[in-house]
């Protein structure tokens, strides 16, 4: 059994999906996306087994490029979050009914097989197909299936998409750069590859703007709050999800082993940059009328964050990163599932429209709550850990920059407690709100309760992720 | 020790919070407040065993339950340290907590939320023996956080009230200002020392691993100061603590005045061994505790809300306790925090009673006269109120007495702040006595009418926390401390008693006729003068400025919060706008020869455009290879 597996469940079931028709749709894709689900955990069960899951079969002789798929415990934890993600935020959006549903629901696996695609190749051309054939279906869905004016969404998500596929090709020119030099786009030649340090700098600001542009770093943010406003809910959740974590998951995957020198050379500029987005993302939060542009400068902050930590090039800041992706994956696509639960009552996002829920609706009042407390990285939620590790890994560099980062602490619990209680708290709502479904409160409790799990006993990803970051960490201390 | 037993410290209370919030809402009041209760008093038995243990054998019981988290140079367990200091702290924390507890089942009675309440009571018990008996700082951090959360909670507990949520909210971020420090102080320990386990640290700084690095020192006890500073309202993250009385009135009694604000002496006194090494910052928490105990004193002269009276007051005593700790004499802090923790917890519950008395009523200029309709209550205030002025023999008067000693040998200007304090605060509180207890009853008839004693779920709990407010002085009776003796492993350096010389007896009869003086002052102006109320839009001049509290609310909102938000709408509306102008310069370029291939051809204007890209992408690509084949 290899990780090919995986990556034909997923490829499989959107065009079955496709095909299943519009009433079956959403429940074919859950199928699916369970069983892809399942799969991956019985593939990391074999990981951890010492199993071999790679794959590897030349695809092109000339140029040479493989259809190459490695699996280390930094890869795994991250097709997990995609598969784990996938089938909650399909489920999430049961009670939508959505028109040409088998489409959206075919791209929504589509999207799944080519995230988990990105995080397994081993092979550049391969990793770098992956990586712009996830934003197809994202674009379809945010532009076919979003909300509010056509035209506004149609200019909004094609700026977008032009943007991140402008962004990607100079990465794409930094990959022929180095096939030039290296013969392959395997990863380990790249890695292996004797760069002069100039060389390593263009290499370096090449994958940076791909990866600025996707994660993103200010100033390359703004594209974001718009495009999650337009989306679907689905399409917001997997933007933020597990999207915005293919860029940071890069980072540490591709830019940094391959150009180390580069980023030991503009280490301070880096995470001075990325900082700037933590505390430029939680000013812009504080104000915002609208839930999901609220959420959207959340996500800003918190990316910055975790970009931080990749920049800050130490162990902990590495593994403080995948923890604080894997954390705010869940986390974001909780907070989005909230609005939109509110927003399939009350049909708006509107915070000044919205107020006094908790009465009405107790416990989802309590989830809602729980996920802001996660939001803000209470210890005994898993957020907590990556933003305990991240913080402490810029401590090391500066304690200055752990103190900015830090801001986060307070700014965070600022905005998301101000937006909990203008929403749910007060007079009760003049308007009824209908006591959350039986799917809505799966969903939530499995978020939750997977924050709570891993917030008191994190060790299982810890382990999982420790060796392969060991590795890269050594890789750029090379 | 059996480690099962100390695990159910920490059982009882999680699972009498899951209990009523999974079921409470079903079960009649009666039996939610029992359980709630049980869960807490159960707890105490077994402190109480466990303290009795410790009694005859001295050795700190760790237990480490798991690995919790784990860095690249330390990695911590999930774990608990019990010795005289934790022990001591559980003792009170469930103690006063079960009487709280006990006293809510009447004081809550009809809410609609009451299981709720008590399960929030129970989260509360449970983060705070988590804190106080954590073995690391990061598990004393999970509870510090907890307790934080629960404090919100309560405080916004009635939260259709959009003041009461105002005020948990604002609870919670100052809180967050400290925590940061917190945070930034114990990574730089962690750094340094590898680790952050109480017993391990503790024996590398007293092996000298800090040695010679006195700013390194100073930094991190500054940092985990100002994180106390936080938590345990001092100058100048103390405005949460006033406005938190939004919640109801037990739980100002548990959390903002018994337990958790005592959180931040609690973690001082835990690292002396750090706090013993810089003197600069000894200093600094010397001069903080003493101005937050005069100006908190200043403000707390003139409020006419119950509850704001004791709010400003036990700002004030903390500023007191840092005060002793400031001055290395970790003994008496921890002894006012006992005595205070009696005596206020009765105070807080006294004003409850009179409040359910007088039917939510909580300004004192409707009050006086309750005397006659409340009498078990008014005894009980009365001797909460003598221990809190320090007269002698009750409580306070030896713990105070301890602090203004200590202050007199070390900082002469010190002790004359701290005096100062206490005059304030016998007068104030008398004050608070005499308005609400004495002359005529000036609220409506309706209230008159419905005067009545609270029942004795609520005076029994009273009655025993005025017991103890009276002897509990014993536990460190001058020149014969047990305390003192009973603390001494925690301790680093060597606790020397006061010797009881002439010195020391006048001072003692200094501070007695400094509280005399308060409260006889007190008594002219309310009692032998004639009393009218002043409105809030009478109160002038200086007097107005103390009555709004030195305007620092007003000028934290001027100078952080609205420039953030002011911050904030010029983001959203200027900044924006123009990043996303100039930065999509390029994408446009290529959308433009984009739209030229538009014009080509007609239909879905994404797919040409991808097919565009696409195209570019592969001619890149094929050039490249081209030139390398070549």
């Amino acid at each position: 059994m290899t990780i090919t597996l995986l990556l034909l469940l997923l490829l499989s079931g959107s065009f079955v999906t496709y095909f299943s028709g519009d009433k079956w749709a959403s429940k074919i894709a859950l199928l699916f996306s369970i069983l892809a689900c399942f799969v991956s955990i019985a593939l990391l069960i074999n990981f951890q087994n010492g199993a071999d899951l790679n794959y590897n079969a030349i695809w092109i002789e000339i140029p040479k490029i493989y259809v190459a798929f490695k699996v280390d415990g930094l890869s795994m934890a991250m097709v997990l979050l995609c598969t784990l993600l996938t089938p909650l935020i399909v489920l999430s959006s049961f009670e939508t009914n959505f028109k040409n549903a088998k489409s959206l629901y075919a791209l929504v696996l589509f999207m799944s097989f080519a995230m988990v695609g990105t995080f397994i190749s081993e092979d550049g051309f391969l990793y770098y197909i992956f990586w712009e054939l996830a934003l197809i279906p994202i674009y379809f869905i945010a532009l076919l299936w979003g909300n509010g004016n056509s035209d506004e969404r149609k200019k909004a998500v094609i700026k977008f998409f032009i943007y991140t596929i402008a962004g990607s090709l100079f990465m794409l020119a930094a990959f022929a750069y180095l096939y030039q030099k290296a013969g392959s786009f395997l990863l380990s030649d790249l890695v292996a590859l004797n760069l002069s340090n100039e060389e390593q700098f263009w290499i370096f600001l090449g994958f940076f703007m791909a990866y600025a542009i996707k994660i993103p770093i200010i100033p390359f943010h703004t594209w974001q709050a718009n495009v999650y406003e337009k989306s679907p809910s689905i399409g917001t959740m997997l933007l933020s999800g597990i999207m915005l974590k293919m860029g940071l998951y890069s980072v540490i995957r591709w830019q940094l082993p391959i150009a180390p020198n580069a980023a030991k050379e503009y280490i301070d500029l880096f995470i001075i940059l990325s900082l700037i987005g933590v505390i430029y993302g939680s000013i812009l939060a504080l104000r915002q009328k609208d839930l999901k542009k609220l959420l959207a400068y959340s996500s800003l902050a918190h990316v910055g964050l975790i970009a931080a930590g990749c920049y800050a090039l130490n162990q902990d800041g590495l593994s403080g990163a995948v923890a604080q992706m894997i954390a705010h994956g869940f986390v974001i696509v909780g907070l989005f599932f909230a609005v939109e639960i509110i927003e399939r009552r009350y049909q708006t996002r509107m915070i000044d429209q919205l107020g006094g829920i908790r009465t009405m609706t107790p416990k989802f009042a309590s989830q809602f709550l729980i996920l802001v407390l996660a939001s803000v990285a209470l210890p005994g939620t898993y957020n907590f850990i990556g933003e305990f590790t991240v913080l402490y890994s810029l401590s090391q560099i500066d304690v200055l920059y752990a103190i900015f980062g830090g801001t986060t602490v307070i700014l965070g619990a600022y905005y998301m407690l101000k937006m909990y209680q203008n929403v749910m708290l007060g007079e009760s709502n003049k308007t009824p709100f209908k006591d959350v479904s039986p799917t809505e409160t799966i969903v939530m409790i499995l978020i939750i309760g997977f924050l709570l799990f891993f917030g008191i006993y994190p060790k299982p990803i810890t382990s999982l992720i420790e060796p392969s970051i060991i590795e890269i960490v050594s890789q750029i201390n090379r | 020790m059996n480690q099962n037993l100390i695990l159910l410290l920490l059982v009882f209370p999680f699972f009498g919070f899951l209990f009523n919030v999974f079921f409470g809402k079903k079960l009649s009041e009666k039996i939610s407040g029992s359980i709630a209760t049980l869960s807490i008093f159960i707890p105490f038995i077994i402190t109480c065993y466990i303290f009795s243990f410790l009694l005859s054998n001295p050795e700190a019981v760790k237990i480490d339950f798991f690995n919790w988290i784990q860095v690249s140079n330390f990695s911590l367990n999930f774990g608990v340290l019990l010795d005289q200091l934790s022990v001591l702290w559980l003792l009170f924390v469930t103690g006063i907590g079960s009487l709280i507890h006990l006293y809510s089942i009447s004081y809550m009675h009809n809410d609609e939320n009451f299981h709720k309440f008590f399960s929030y009571l129970n989260l509360f018990v449970f983060f705070m023996i988590l804190l106080v008996t954590g073995s690391n700082l990061l598990v004393m951090f999970i509870g510090w956080e907890g307790v934080g959360l629960c404090s919100y909670l309560l405080i916004g507990y009635w939260y259709k009230n959009q003041d009461y949520n105002d005020a948990a909210k604002k609870a919670f971020i100052m809180n967050r200002v400290g925590d940061l420090a917190l945070l930034i102080g114990v990574f730089m320990l962690g750094y340094h020392l590898k680790s952050l386990d109480y017993t391990t640290i503790k024996t590398l700084i007293e092996a000298g691993a800090l040695d010679n690095q006195e700013i390194l020192i100073s930094s991190i006890a500054l940092c985990l100061f100002i994180g106390a500073c936080g938590k345990s309202a001092q100058i100048p993250l103390y405005t949460w603590l006033p406005d938190a009385m939004a919640g109801p009135t037990p739980v100002s009694a548990l959390i903002h005045a018994a337990t958790m604000v005592t959180a931040g002496i609690f973690m001082v006194t835990r690292l002396n061994f750090l706090f013993d090494l810089t003197p600069f910052v000894q200093n600094i928490i010397a001069i903080v505790g003493a101005i937050t105990a005069l100006v908190a004193a200043t403000i707390g002269l003139l409020q006419n809300d119950i509850k704001k009276v004791l709010a400003y007051s036990t700002v004030s005593q903390l500023g007191l306790m840092f005060l002793a700790l400031g001055l290395g004499a970790y003994t008496v802090a921890v002894f006012h925090v006992i005595t205070h923790a009696f005596f206020k917890a009765c105070l807080f519950l006294g004003s409850g009673s009179v409040i359910h008395g007088m039917h939510g009523e909580q300004d004192m200029r409707n009050m006086g006269n309750l005397k006659k309709a409340m009498p078990i209550t008014y005894v009980t205030m009365l001797i909460s109120t003598l221990a809190i002025a320090g007269m002698p023999p009750f409580s306070g008067f030896f713990s105070k007495d301890e602090i203004l000693l200590t202050a007199f040998h070390s900082n002469i200007p010190l002790w004359i702040i701290a005096s100062l304090a206490s005059i304030m605060t016998a007068f104030y509180m008398f004050r608070l006595l005499y308005l609400t207890f004495f002359k005529d009853f000036r609220g409506s008839e309706e209230q008159k009418k419905h005067l009545h004693e609270s029942p004795i779920l609520m005076t029994l709990p009273l009655i025993i926390l005025a017991i103890l407010a009276v002897i509990g002085g014993i536990i460190s009776l001058p020149g014969n401390s047990w305390l003192n003796n009973y603390l001494s492993p925690i301790l680093s350096k060597e606790v020397h008693a006061h010797h009881l010389g002439t010195t020391e007896y006048i001072l003692m009869g200094l501070a007695v006729l400094g509280g005399l003086i308060g409260i006889i002052m007190a008594y002219f102006k309310y009692i032998k003068s004639k009393y009218t109320p002043v409105s809030d839009a009478e109160i002038t001049g200086f007097n107005k400025l103390i009555y709004n509290k030195f305007y620092i609310d007003e000028g934290y909102n001027a100078f952080i919060v609205s420039p953030i938000n002011s911050l904030s709408n010029f983001g959203r509306e200027v900044i924006e706008p123009l990043l996303s102008k100039t930065i999509y310069l390029l994408p446009s370029f290529i959308q433009k020869m984009g739209n030229e291939g538009k014009k080509a051809h007609n239909g879905s204007i994404g797919f040409y455009l991808f097919i565009f890209v696409l195209a570019l992408v592969s001619i890149t690509v094929y050039l490249f290879v081209i030139a390398q084949q070549s």
